[in-house]
């Protein structure tokens, strides 16, 4: 087991270089100036000249890079071009951001995925099945950014439950130690911004999770049902075991390998989905942060980030191939 | 006036008025902000603008929404009037200039102090200069866009005594001290630059009425009152900025309260507001052009009978009514006419598709032309909704005989395209700096500015004629020449054609109704020292 | 990362002959979601390739005078901002959304598939390196590399097509890389090999036929996202340019009368809603049809 992971560790670093080394390319062809952005009509011939030279943008390509690398390499992922900070920095405050907003979806999608997959499948053909189903269909037929901006319109705007954008009142203190507001205001027992964190994240959450939700209700459904149709499950059935226990004893324990594959494959299809969820609610996460960022060609910002999200991505993915491991003994870590 | 002028991307002065003559003696020690007084003090004031601010450094800040974060938080020497562009006094209570117009001496008010509680002194001022200017100096943290152009003219600065700073210039310079009360010119304090770094601009120190609390980034910055401002407190306790990129949740967080003032309206937005009983809406005269530029180096726009078609072709005041919602003016010349020296008596070309096909008939084509036309996909002051203007557009010119696929770029990419002159026809306008008419027509029109790669001159005009007259208006100082000089060139352009001029938007703000004093300034600078807000 | 995507591409093994299509079609015929699926996608295409039939009006002629206008008899869906017929445009818009998603797909289908087999048939080193780049790419959010492509080649319907297509070569490429394993395990194909069969010809003639059914389904799948993902780029300014019909940009362009007049963002809304559900229905009915035992 141990091998196994340190191989699949050491599988990572060409992925992890090669993301770095793509990105860094092609953050760097894309036409357009950052000088000349900020500026905007105002620009004249000599300020770009003077701001290219500052930031050293005049380097050949692979003298930049190798110089990027050194950096990276020593834990300095640069400053951003456009106010200076420090790209670290920037990412300790909108990672968090980010991670509250995608761990709440996630949680609503496998909760409220795994439940009804579950009552789905073993009520197989019920209305409540049908139904479900069907809605889990519409979940990921649609465009996230029109389901967010109508949730808004209604719950927020119409019947004003929930905040209409943001991640938490500006009359809330709040000590911020990860940044991860729900964990900080737990840590520090501040109920008020606890309550006011989550209830800014209901929305936003709801609109990230759809597809998710929809795809572990229908996987969880579909991988139980197949498992619910095996021998040793009709054995244990024949046996006098309760369906419940069947469940939850044997089939669940089986039907979670698909689940948790298309948790791990979804991580990557979140972000995407948090660019746009980001947007619509003001969510000042690391979504928003890297699209703002290719848009006015920060190119520091724009490579410190694509290179945490992949370190991400491929954690989570080592984490779903490890869990695997455990979960089914009869995969192999060959 | 000098084309560098265009470096400045907010207006710098005067709206409907003249240059500021150089003022000989002192300016009277109250100003404009004294005269409007709190109806209450207390409460907390949030303003929704579509980004949050990108750096708290007021002398490193290119973009509006940064400026109206740094413009409440710290003084310059002198500073623009309440609701105008008059320069008054501001840390400097007093100044005098040697008769060569060449030394410029400020005295500084006594017993102002940083927001860390250190005293603004002549030394702090000079250093607050030095790091923008020396790239030598120990704190040169940052890019300084705007120092090499305000202070362009500054041969040296320095401290004499505790209480003045003396300026000596290059050259005499008439807008230098307007210059001076541009937004980077402010003055921070050196200790907190000396504490913080390169980390200063999330550190801001200076003198303003609002002292920085936090800043959340890409989310807001809060402010609370400097209750020992040197000219009285502001009006509310509390001041946050927060971005809100999304056009209908800003105007929603508007009209349930969470925000009390906001920019960037939605022209389709305005009837709302409008109705709503809660709310106001105000509008008035912009500085700005936006126009439909023929690059006159390819055929068949070098032809002026091809460009006047495209002229006819067009029906401003349609354009206005549907996007702009009428809060704008249909233009006839490059400039707008809140500008001294505007050309009333052009008459523009009327729309009239007919004709626009006889002319490109004359000109050789009398099945019409197939071209691009180039759009930015941004939205501007004066380009409030490019793609609809676009779209409108394209139609429009269909009819006079003109098929003109529309194309785009990401801004920066648009940008260094329509410079390096590979479109046909391009929209683009322009924001005044200065309320100089040269800062209009020299920047966006002479020869000298049409060179491939640099151009403003995106139309690639190259006018003798005109030339002539915006050098001759530029070497003299006697304004009544200039104005007939400024006459005669909007004359040749209109005659030329090289673009066509759609519009002069206005501007425009929506806030609370319980929000008073507050006055959308003609620079587009969001100040919020004597907003109060009523219970 | 390799093993996981076999769980959910297990394929019917050596099934790949006429006899098994024919008995797809008839388990697909008796599937009502497939059908509902397949009738749906039918009316969108028919609707998009008679068009000038159906309506009189032109989609991208504008009328400011009559911008907005709420349903009626002259407009059955209403108006835009520019005061275009609304059902027109989202027939025209049919066109150019299912070619998006037709063409993104085509071109994913097709390198994806290339690159699998290359990865699958040859093994060792070309497995690796091929199968490493595929990790690279899917490591990156496909919504950023799709934003990259973009903006390196500018904004246009095509461009959109491109980086679409592009963003879904690796789970094609895994996808047949998969079968490609299995399949070269199977009797037939050592049969081939030992009779000397060229590369070319065993791939064409045993691997490829077999490995088919899993596209299928993953092709009609992609395609309802593919038109998805570019209504998320149209909502970043990214898509298909104006006047262009797309219904992502149409959608994006009128969310802001969202409250005023709402069925100009409505209707596009539930035409892309429609079409994405009828592919997913008909992918999922096309999976239940060629595998049986696989239901999701």
């Amino acid at each position: 087991m141990t091998r196994y992971v340190g191989r699949r560790l050491v599988e990572t670093v060409p992925v992890v270089f090669g993301v770095l080394l793509v990105v860094f390319v092609i953050a760097h062809l894309t036409p357009g100036d950052p000088v000349l952005i900020a500026l905007g009509e105002h620009a004249t011939p000599e300020a770009v000249e003077q701001l290219r030279a500052e930031l050293q943008l005049d380097d050949p390509l692979p003298v930049a890079f190798l110089k990027y690398l050194s950096h990276v390499l020593r834990g300095d992922l640069g400053r951003s071009i456009q106010n200076n900070e420090r790209v670290t920095v920037e990412l300790a405050t909108r990672f968090p951001a980010t991670i509250e907003l995608s761990l709440a979806a996630m949680l609503i999608a496998s909760v409220v995925g795994i439940l009804t997959g579950v009552l789905a499948a073993v009520r197989q053909n019920s209305w409540f099945d049908g139904l479900s189903m069907f809605v889990a269909l519409f979940g990921f037929s649609m465009p996230i950014f029109w389901l967010g901006i109508m949730l808004i319109l209604l719950f927020a705007a119409l019947l004003g439950w929930f905040p209409i954008s943001g991640r938490l009142d500006y009359t809330v203190e709040i000590v911020r130690i990860t940044n991860l507001h729900i964990l900080d205001a737990m840590v520090t027992r501040n109920w008020t911004a606890l309550g006011n964190a989550l209830h800014h994240l209901v929305l936003p959450a709801i609109t990230l999770s759809t597809v998710p939700l929809a795809i572990v209700a229908r996987m969880t459904r579909s991988s139980l049902l197949e498992v619910l149709r095996q021998d040793y499950v009709r054995t244990a059935r024949a046996k006098g075991l309760r369906d419940s226990r069947v469940v939850t004893r044997h089939a669940l324990t089986n039907a979670s390998i698909p689940v948790i594959t298309v948790i791990g494959l979804n991580v990557g299809s979140l972000l995407s989905g948090a660019i746009l969820t980001e947007t619509i609610f003001a969510w000042p996460g690391v979504g928003r942060l890297v699209v703002d960022a290719i848009f006015a060609r920060d190119y520091p910002i724009v490579q410190g980030t694509v290179f945490v999200i992949a370190l991400v991505f491929v954690a989570v993915n080592l984490l779903v191939d490890v869990s695997y491991a455990y979960l089914d003994p009869r995969i192999r870590y060959g | 006036m000098h084309h560098r002028f265009g470096r400045i991307v907010l207006p710098v002065l005067v709206i409907a008025g003249l240059l500021v003559a150089p003022v000989l003696t002192s300016g009277a020690p109250r100003t404009s902000w004294d005269a409007k007084a709190c109806g209450r003090v207390g409460g907390t004031l949030v303003f929704g603008q579509a980004q949050d601010a990108v750096t708290l450094d007021p002398a490193d800040a290119t973009d509006g929404f940064s400026v109206n974060n740094t413009s409440n938080a710290f003084d310059t020497l002198v500073r623009f009037a309440a609701n105008g562009t008059q320069v008054e006094p501001g840390l400097a209570e007093s100044w005098k200039v040697s008769s060569d117009e060449l030394v410029w001496t400020f005295k500084l008010r006594r017993g102002v102090r940083f927001h860390d509680g250190t005293p603004l002194d002549a030394k702090a001022v000079e250093f607050s200069f030095q790091r923008q200017l020396d790239k030598k100096h120990p704190y040169h943290h940052g890019v300084f866009e705007y120092a090499e152009f305000t202070l362009e003219s500054v041969k040296s600065i320095e401290a004499v005594g505790a209480d003045s700073v003396r300026f000596t210039l290059k050259a005499s310079n008439a807008p230098f001290l307007a210059m001076l009360a541009m937004f980077s010119n402010a003055v921070s304090s050196p200790a907190a630059i000396r504490k913080y770094g390169k980390d200063y601009f999330k550190h801001p120190t200076g003198t303003g009425p609002f002292k920085f609390v936090e800043w959340v980034q890409k989310d807001h910055v809060t402010y609370e009152a400097n209750k020992d401002y040197w000219a009285g407190r502001p009006c509310v306790d509390r001041l946050i900025i927060r971005g809100i990129p999304d056009n209908t949740v800003r105007l929603l967080e508007m009209e349930k309260g969470g925000i009390q003032i906001m920019d960037q309206t939605n022209p389709p937005d305005y009837a709302r507001i409008r109705r709503n009983k809660d709310l106001v809406l105000f509008t008035g005269p912009g500085l700005n052009v936006g126009y439909l530029a023929m690059n006159v180096e390819k055929e068949p726009f070098n032809d002026v009978r091809v460009r006047r078609a495209v002229n006819h072709s067009v029906n401003k005041p349609v354009l206005v009514r549907a996007f702009y919602e009428g809060i704008g003016q249909p233009a006839k010349n490059p400039m707008p006419p809140t500008i001294w020296g505007y050309n009333d008596e052009v008459k523009a070309y009327e729309y009239n598709p007919e004709k626009a096909k006889q002319l490109l008939a004359e000109a050789g084509y009398p099945n019409g032309i197939t071209t691009e036309l180039w759009w930015p996909n941004r939205a501007r002051p004066y380009l409030t909704q490019p793609q609809k203007i676009a779209e409108a557009l394209q139609q429009q010119l269909a009819k006079g005989g003109i098929r003109a696929k529309l194309v785009t770029f990401e801004w920066g990419t648009y940008l260094s395209k329509a410079r390096n002159g590979e479109h046909p026809m391009a929209i683009l306008g322009w924001t005044g700096d200065n309320g100089d008419p040269d800062n209009f027509l020299y920047v966006l029109l002479d020869a000298d500015n049409a060179k491939k790669g640099t151009a403003s001159n995106i139309a690639f005009y190259k006018s003798g004629a005109l030339h002539d007259l915006l050098i001759r208006a530029q070497r003299t100082s006697d304004q009544a020449r200039r104005t007939a000089l400024y006459r005669q060139a909007q004359e040749v352009i209109h005659n030329d054609a090289p673009w066509v001029p759609l519009v002069h938007a206005g501007r425009v703000a929506a806030y609370r109704k319980q929000v008073q004093n507050f006055f959308p300034h003609p620079l587009d600078i969001r100040w919020f020292y004597r907003v109060w807000i009523e219970k | 990362m390799v093993e996981r995507i076999e769980v959910i591409a297990r394929i019917p093994e050596s099934r790949a002959r006429v006899g098994f299509y024919q008995d797809a079609w008839r388990r697909l015929r008796r599937n009502r979601g497939a059908l509902l699926g397949l009738v749906i996608i039918c009316l969108f295409a028919g609707a998009a390739l008679l068009s000038p039939l159906i309506t009189a009006h032109d989609p991208i002629d504008q009328d400011l005078d009559a911008r907005l206008l709420p349903p009626s008899r002259t407009h059955w869906l209403g108006t835009d901002d520019l005061g275009r017929d609304l059902l027109t445009r989202i027939i025209y818009g049919g066109r150019v959304s299912l070619t998006i998603g037709i063409v993104a797909v085509g071109i994913a289908v097709a390198a994806g598939t290339f690159v699998g087999l290359f990865a699958g048939y040859y093994g060792r080193w070309a497995d690796s390196v091929t199968m490493r780049m595929m990790d690279i790419m899917l490591a990156f959010p496909a919504t950023l590399l799709a934003i990259f492509i973009v903006g390196i080649r500018g904004p246009s319907l095509n461009n959109a097509m491109l980086a679409i297509g592009v963003i879904n070569i690796p789970i094609f490429a895994r996808l047949v890389r998969g079968s490609v394993l299995r399949v070269r395990q199977e009797e037939f194909v050592d049969a081939a090999r030992a009779l000397g069969g060229s590369a070319g010809r065993i791939i064409g003639r045993h691997i490829l036929p077999n490995t088919l059914a899993p596209i299928i389904v993953q092709a009609t799948l992609g395609i309802g996202a593919a038109i998805l993902e570019a209504a998320g780029l149209s909502f970043l300014g990214l898509g298909a340019q104006a006047p262009t019909p797309e219904w992502g940009a149409m959608l994006t362009n009128t969310r802001e009368y969202l409250r005023d007049a709402p069925w100009a963002a409505t209707f596009p809304g539930i035409a892309i809603l429609l079409t994405v559900v009828g592919f997913n229905l008909l992918g999922d009915g096309l999976r239940d049809a060629l595998d049986p035992r696989l239901r999701i």
